[in-house]
């Protein structure tokens, strides 16, 4: 295990739960979530700033070991997710970016299309794109052309808390992808994180279950075990199903045998 | 002059960024800065002059995931 590190964009992680900033109840529990959690990415977003109050400078409670990830929420077409990601580099973020580009703002779903369209400017423009998408094959191969670092399938609407809705779909991309596969959005529990991982996804991206638990500190630190073992079994290669029972002990060479 | 910030209509005197950004009492610290959508890092604020018609974003990082 010692070795099995993710490698996103060129960067070599040794974590693979990725974390959001969105929904705590204080900045504050953002680094005790981080140091619990031992999650090395963490998304944020950019926004207009009030010009009538002060607000707090959230970047000052991610420590500098962490990789930041500058969504782009909020863009309701590629050149608006082109223009914050220009934005979010020339401000120091760096150059990973998660393409959030969504215009159905009842489910909150994924514009794949102006999605793949952002991924093949920014990515020419040498950013690490990290693309938010609906799980569809035939788009991650063409995401994977366009030069997207990673593709991040949604497991259920964002904030949802529902799960993997989606498996079967997020299958179909785990077994073809030669890129790293994300899943993002709507994983609300740990044993969720579990079974994405144990299925080879390559890493999850986790907010509103960390930031809205009533313990955040303590939740990060479960999806972090969470992930850790998901990852194992993936690795040490699960033993099939069966329909029938298939004994355990030996059921012969006892007693009356 | 008239300006717009964050898409606004708003009135200054302030002859460079640097001294608008000061008059408003806004933290320097977490701003980034669109004029007429060129990215103005924070070191140019003071030799950036203000005209009019000009189109501000002020923009900051907050959370989101």
């Amino acid at each position: 295990m010692q070795d099995d590190v993710l490698i996103l964009g060129g960067k070599t992680f040794s974590n693979r739960l990725l974390t959001g900033t969105g929904k705590f109840g204080a900045h504050a529990q953002i680094p005790q979530m981080l140091a619990a959690s031992g999650s090395q990415m963490i998304t944020v977003a950019l926004r207009r700033v009030d010009i009538t109050e002060q607000s707090e400078n959230i970047l000052e409670y991610i420590p500098k070991d962490v990789t930041l990830l500058p969504n782009t929420s909020g863009a309701r077409t590629a050149e608006q997710a082109v223009r914050i990601a220009r934005i979010a580099r020339e401000a120091g973020c760096g150059t990973f970016i998660k393409i959030e580009v969504i215009t159905d703002m009842k489910y909150l779903m994924p514009d794949n299309w102006e999605t793949l369209r952002a991924t093949e400017i920014l990515a020419k423009e040498g950013f690490q794109v990290l693309p938010y998408v609906l799980p569809d094959l035939t788009l991650a191969k063409r995401l994977e052309d366009a030069g997207a670092a990673a593709v991040m399938p949604l497991g259920a609407p964002i904030g949802t808390n529902r799960g993997l809705e989606t498996k079967p779909l997020l299958a179909m991309l785990i077994e073809n992808c030669t890129v790293p596969v994300v899943v993002d959005a709507g994983i609300g529990k740990p044993s969720q994180a579990a079974a994405a991982m144990e299925m080879g996804a390559d890493a999850v991206l986790v907010n509103t279950a960390i930031a809205t638990a009533q313990d955040p500190e303590a939740m990060g630190r479960a999806f972090d075990l969470a992930v850790k073992a998901g990852r194992a079994a993936y690795l040490a290669e699960m033993a099939d199903e069966s329909t029938l029972a298939r004994a355990s002990s030996p059921l012969t060479g006892f007693l009356d045998e | 002059m008239k300006i717009f910030i964050n898409g606004n209509e708003e009135h200054t005197e302030s002859p460079t960024l640097a001294d608008l950004i000061a008059s408003r009492g806004l933290d320097a610290g977490p701003l980034v800065v669109e004029l007429n959508q060129q990215i103005i890092k924070q070191e140019q604020w003071q030799a950036t002059s203000l005209n009019e018609e000009d189109r501000l974003e002020l923009l900051s990082f907050v959370g989101g995931g």
